[in-house]
């Protein structure tokens, strides 16, 4: 059962990334904007979201180093930490022992290391620091998830100010859609390599998320498991932008326009819809909801950002795709290729999976699954395929 | 003069050249951002190192040989309205064949080239069935089937004791045999032309990626069946209509382009230089060949030049190393195709200004314009 727990777990983790980034195509496709940019807009929105964490936590660093050489202090800090620890009501034995610290107090259970961590700051035990860095400790101690839902929208908005750069050349400049963005995904990457090591030093190419960031909590039972295994801000966020998208594309004028910029820009426009706004607004969807995915991505392939998103913005597009450019089918198909891809890593650990023992690297075997049912379902599903019309196609006023 | 200027191609050219220009000017402007003591030392090594020596021109040739193949397949799909992003995959099938032909089965290099070519047409022709029978997106099926291609290779060569580095004598395990332990006789012949340049990477490679590229521009420009899948390419239900099979057509398309791409792959591995390694990565190389495409214009002779130029600037970007990152490069490669979307603008940007100094009946403009 724990085994299983992990295994949705983790599917959950690696769909998040590709919903996000499938309804950002979306939006874009069913504005009439061939988006394929997803890629390099994933990479700018994670690029800049772990700046963004990597410098607070810089801060969060310098106080958090001095905090935690006070809480190994055994001389007079750790006196006042154990008056302060009766003070309040801990039940500490007369004859201390093996209690020698702070960290063992923590660890012992007799105080919490939130508890220790504000005495010790109130009463000026840990000196040597800005205030600014003071603030910031404070905050990501008290609110680490405050700082994550900053980090997304950081992740966001960088994603749709690169997304500008797509709007801009394919409906302002009627350019070909497809070349401005490869040229967009091109860019991102080499523009994350360039950035990062101009701000971490030559040849350090990692940007290391800090661990804070993760929501914590009992992982005992199967539940508890399959949600705290691996939580992060970004799966609630992606569960509610599902549900805002659906509504906003079926429920609200804003979606009725910018479907109809999608099928025929040119009815849309001869009853008083403004198509350039529309176009815009849809890349503008996919640039936030394509960002946050690359920030979802990054936290969980879970080894720091790399100036690289491993083809996810692509596989993205084959979720859309698959999911027929509507917002339940993409929660769908985003679960299974997921699915898929964590069974490929896992296959070693399930009992009724075949184990090819008698082949090298049968792991090989596994990663091509996911792919291959794609064009099983792509296959099946491919006469019902219904592309909106109108995309790829710039909007010419003149053309009817 | 004007006439001269008003043409077609020699409009696109020039919006070509702006394009590069910007290009360049943006990564000057990067470098002097990142450090500017160093800028114009990192850009002179840049725009001069190709030049500056035979051997590294040799390194360009070198470079430029697989860009080229891989630039004349996008090209090639793009002229028939398709998008071939699955030259990663062909790419990769090409030289899985070609080692095998090579290292398996001990066959000379020009054998080898052939079964690259096959490996590639049936690695592009699966894209090309989906699209024509089951009215499967060709991107998308291409972008699974880089990655299928990618681990089919990598678990088939796994399974190959003999191909591996370690059955002839090297350590390492995670790649093919290096072809001058292996089979010295698959390597591509170097007619000569190391020993005139000075560099161990020049290959008779390049002259036949430009005789490929000659071979598609008569395809598609002098024969029936270019004018076909051309056809094809502008209005899929228009050429039906005139009785072209479009269904042949498409997968004939895809078909041609995958074994460009397969060739580009042996003519890689089949230089000696290079030994083909066991990563769960895609291919950069045949991503690299879009640009390559866009810059020339899908045009196959064109394809020649960008494939030059764009393997020139990585070159030298490599002599910008360490003090700057060489992905500067990509930045103005990426920078350079952008601009280059804006190509159609541009030529009637250069129209108009050429029309006002000069009167021309207003009837043929248009109908240039709707040449262009």
């Amino acid at each position: 059962m724990i085994l299983l727990a992990d295994i949705l777990s983790a599917t959950i983790l690696f769909a998040v990334p590709l919903l996000l980034v499938a309804l950002g195509g979306m939006f874009s496709e069913r504005s009439g904007v061939i988006n394929i940019a997803l890629e390099g807009i994933m990479v700018v929105g994670a690029l800049m979201s772990c700046l963004f964490l990597s410098a607070v936590n810089a801060r969060y660093d310098t106080v958090n180093g001095l905090v935690n050489t006070a809480m190994r202090d055994r001389g007079e800090i750790f006196q006042r930490m154990v008056e302060y620890a009766r003070g309040i009501g801990a039940d500490l034995p007369q004859e201390l022992g093996k209690i020698s610290s702070t960290t063992h107090l923590v660890n012992q259970g007799f105080l919490t290391r939130a508890q220790a961590v504000s005495y010790l700051l109130d009463n000026g035990l840990v000196t040597g620091f800005a205030d600014a860095d003071m603030r910031m400790f404070r905050l990501i101690n008290d609110y680490p998830q405050l700082m994550m839902l900053a980090a997304v929208m950081v992740a966001g908005i960088s994603g749709m100010v690169y997304s500008l750069l797509l709007a801009f050349a394919s409906i302002h400049l009627k350019a070909d859609q497809t070349i401005g963005g490869t040229a967009l995904n091109m860019l991102a990457p080499a523009f994350a390599v360039v950035l990062t090591w101009a701000i971490q030093g030559q040849g350090n190419t990692t940007i290391l998320i800090p661990n804070w960031i993760r929501i914590t909590g009992e992982t005992d039972s199967f539940f508890g498991r399959l949600i705290f295994k691996s939580c992060y801000l970004t799966t609630p966020i992606a569960l509610c932008l599902l549900a805002v998208a659906a509504v906003v594309l079926y429920k609200t004028r804003l979606g009725l326009r910018l479907r109809a910029c999608g099928e025929h820009p040119q009815a849309a426009a001869s009853v008083g819809v403004n198509v350039y706004k529309m176009r815009y607004t849809g890349v503008l969807f996919s640039g936030f909801l394509g960002g946050v995915g690359g920030l979802a991505f990054t936290v969980a392939a879970g080894s720091g950002f790399q100036s690289s998103v491993a083809g996810y913005g692509f596989l993205a597009l084959a979720v859309m795709i698959f999911g027929n450019w509507k917002p339940l089918n993409i929660f769908f198909a985003s679960l299974f290729f997921a699915l898929f891809k964590v069974i490929g890593s896992y296959a070693g650990t399930i009992s009724f999976l075949p184990k090819f023992e008698n082949i090298a690297s049968s792991d090989y075997i596994y990663l091509m699954v996911p792919y291959i049912v794609t064009m099983i379902v792509l296959v099946l599903t491919g006469k019902k395929s219904r592309a909106p019309k109108a995309e790829g196609i710039p909007y010419d006023k003149g053309q009817r | 003069m004007r006439e001269f200027f008003k043409k077609r191609g020699v409009l696109s050219c020039i919006s070509s050249l702006v394009a590069i220009a910007a290009g360049l000017l943006l990564g000057l402007a990067l470098l002097f951002g990142f450090n500017a003591d160093k800028a114009m030392y990192g850009f002179r090594n840049m725009m001069l190192t190709g030049i500056t020596s035979l051997e590294k021109l040799g390194k360009v040739f070198y470079t430029a040989a697989p860009l080229l193949m891989t630039g004349l397949s996008v090209g090639f799909a793009f002229k028939t309205g398709l998008f071939n992003i699955g030259a990663s995959g062909q790419f990769t099938m090409g030289a899985f064949f070609a080692l095998v032909g090579a290292i398996q089965f001990q066959l000379p290099w020009w054998v080898c080239m052939l079964l690259a070519i096959a490996g590639g047409a049936l690695w592009g022709a699966i894209p090309g069935i989906f699209k024509a029978y089951f009215n499967v997106n060709e991107v998308i099926s291409a972008i699974m089937f880089n990655w299928i291609g990618l681990f089919v290779v990598n678990l088939t060569l796994s399974n190959m004791p003999v191909m591996l580095a370690n059955n002839w004598g090297e350590i390492t395990k995670d790649r093919t045999a290096k072809l001058i332990n292996a089979n010295a006789g698959a390597i591509l012949p170097k007619m000569g032309m190391d020993k005139l340049m000075g560099s161990s990477y020049v290959n008779c490679g390049i002259l036949i990626a430009v005789l490929f590229a000659v071979a598609v521009w008569i395809i598609l420009s002098k024969t029936t069946v270019g004018y076909e899948l051309k056809a094809c390419g502008y209005n899929r239900d228009a050429s039906q209509y005139a009785g072209i099979n479009a269904k042949r057509n498409i997968i004939l398309a895809m078909t041609i382009s995958g074994a460009l791409a397969g060739l580009g792959g042996s003519i890689y591995f089949l230089s000696g230089s290079t030994q083909y390694t066991l990563l769960k990565v895609l291919q950069s190389m045949g991503f690299n060949g879009i640009p390559v495409a866009l810059l020339g214009a899908s045009h196959p002779l064109a394809t020649i030049f960008s494939a030059l130029f764009i393997s020139y600037l990585q070159v030298g970007g490599d002599a910008m190393q360490p003090e700057f990152a060489k992905e500067i490069i990509d930045i103005i490669i990426a920078a350079i195709i952008y601009m280059s979307a804006f190509a159609l603008l541009m030529q009637q940007g250069i129209r108009k200004l050429l029309t006002k100094k000069h009167d021309v009946p207003k009837a043929s403009l248009e109908k240039e314009a709707d040449k262009a």
